[in-house]
């Protein structure tokens, strides 16, 4: 109240702001202190927005998947027939395994056109996509329908007691060349 | 003047409701509106009323010139959004109990049609949005000062779409799951962010690749590398909550802009 008082008797001098490098009274901000506490929130405020929302990109993307394995022991050469498509392990792991004369391959189930899942037609010994038409040779080969290239066949080894291993995580394209890689086509 | 007026003759009862306290609360501005600044401010003065034209030109609100595609869009997107809460009583999203819980919607739930409602709104939604676009465009409505009003149209035709993209895994029948696993397989080849997509291996540091099937666009959608629980779930989200919330804020932007451009379609 006395303050205000004194305030009122006598009016305060009007002071100009603080130009560069002129000397301040204590416990007024100068201009610079002003605007370097300025910058430093600033700074602050956009580290932590930027902070925050790449925490909210990163939590989109989960540390464990629930989702099948990728690898699995697929019983041994013998319980596969000469010349047939085995389809048992279709829809578990959504891989086809074919024997022929040389040996044993494992065909990837996803149509290379959109993706969709093929059935294999035994009597007319083809892949046929519902989806869209594409028809595949046993081979993965395509040869009719929308499909632009042939299917994938993926990574089969021996284990050491002489089961098989399909591991998906590894796929080889015929187009590029990669069926001739030994893991993509187990010899029997 | 309106004073004296309104105490020389007897107040009925309108009139004195409009008075009251309460009345006042309200409506800001208070009274009843009795002359054009009245009936112009009663509209500026409420938030709903607010976003459309305080008047419309005789001509642009003729029904052979709207089509009323944009009010319809706008009407079956508030049915949508009734009907979807409700079925949201009763689904759940989760491989277990996705589909029979459609099936329970229509045959166990009292009023099963409230799922063919939500199903058919979708459909005409997207019909009436493309109209709604196809008119717009046949009357020059995209013109300046509009072009802005245009750009956010075509952000909710888009938004629409992904709203009855999101909206059609949820049945989780065989349909919608390769419907979605087409749909969602375009992803893959995005741009720098879709592990097939141009540019996704210049993003890389010597043999370590920052864009593979578990870190790209697709992955961030369905929240897996192949069509599972995780995607019905984010799908879920997305389709109940995400998309809504932002074509809402976008929507109410438009109506503005409407208003704000000149009104519905006329020369400006």
């Amino acid at each position: 109240m006395q303050e205000g008082k004194k305030t009122a008797t006598k009016p305060p001098v009007r002071k100009a702001p603080a130009a560069l490098g002129e000397t301040v009274k204590e416990n007024e901000v100068s201009r610079r202190s002003f605007f370097s506490w300025l910058s430093l929130g600033w700074v602050g405020f956009v580290a932590a927005t930027g902070g925050f929302f790449t925490m909210m990109l990163r939590f989109f993307f989960p540390n464990v998947l629930f989702e099948p394995v990728q690898t699995f022991r697929a019983g041994f050469p013998d319980d596969y027939i000469i010349g047939e498509v085995d389809t048992k392990w279709k829809d578990k792991y959504g891989v086809w395994i074919i024997r022929n004369d040389e040996g044993i391959y494992a065909l990837s189930t996803i149509c290379t056109h959109l993706g969709c899942t093929p059935n294999w037609l035994a009597s007319a010994r083809k892949f046929k996509c519902p989806c869209h038409g594409s028809g595949f040779k046993s081979t993965g080969i395509n040869f009719e329908g929308p499909a632009p290239r042939p299917l994938e066949r993926y990574r089969i080894v021996l284990a050491d007691d002489g089961e098989i291993i399909v591991d998906k995580t590894q796929k080889y394209q015929q187009e590029k060349g990669q069926w001739s890689d030994p893991e993509a086509f187990l010899r029997v | 003047m309106i004073k004296n007026m309104a105490e020389q003759t007897k107040k009925s009862f309108l009139e004195k409701a409009a008075e009251s306290q309460v009345w006042k609360s309200i409506f800001r501005g208070g009274g009843v509106p009795r002359n054009r600044r009245q009936r112009m401010m009663s509209v500026l003065n409420s938030v709903f009323l607010h976003l459309h034209p305080v008047r419309l030109p005789k001509h642009a609100v003729k029904l052979k010139f709207t089509w009323c595609m944009g009010g319809l869009s706008f009407f079956i997107f508030l049915i949508l959004t009734i009907s979807g809460i409700l079925l949201m009583f009763y689904y759940r999203p989760t491989i277990e109990y996705a589909y029979t819980d459609i099936i329970d919607l229509a045959e166990q739930v009292p009023f099963g049609i409230m799922r063919e409602l939500h199903r058919w709104g979708a459909h005409a939604m997207v019909i009436t949005v493309w109209l709604h676009m196809f008119r717009v465009f046949m009357t020059g409505s995209y013109k300046p000062p509009r072009e802005f009003n245009w750009t956010i149209g075509v952000i909710l035709l888009l938004l629409t779409l992904l709203l009855s993209f999101t909206g059609y895994l949820l049945p989780w029948d065989q349909l919608a799951i390769w419907a979605v696993t087409v749909g969602s397989n375009m992803a893959r080849a995005t741009p720098f962010l879709g592990h097939e997509g141009p540019g996704a291996s210049l993003l890389a540091i010597g043999d370590i690749n920052f864009i593979t099937m578990a870190s790209d666009a697709r992955f961030a959608l369905i929240g897996g590398r192949f069509m599972g629980e995780a995607a019905l779930l984010r799908f879920y989200v997305l389709h109940c909550i995400g998309l809504p919330f932002i074509i809402m804020i976008f929507m109410a932007v438009h109506f503005w802009r409407v208003r704000k451009d000149g009104g519905i379609s006329t020369p400006v």
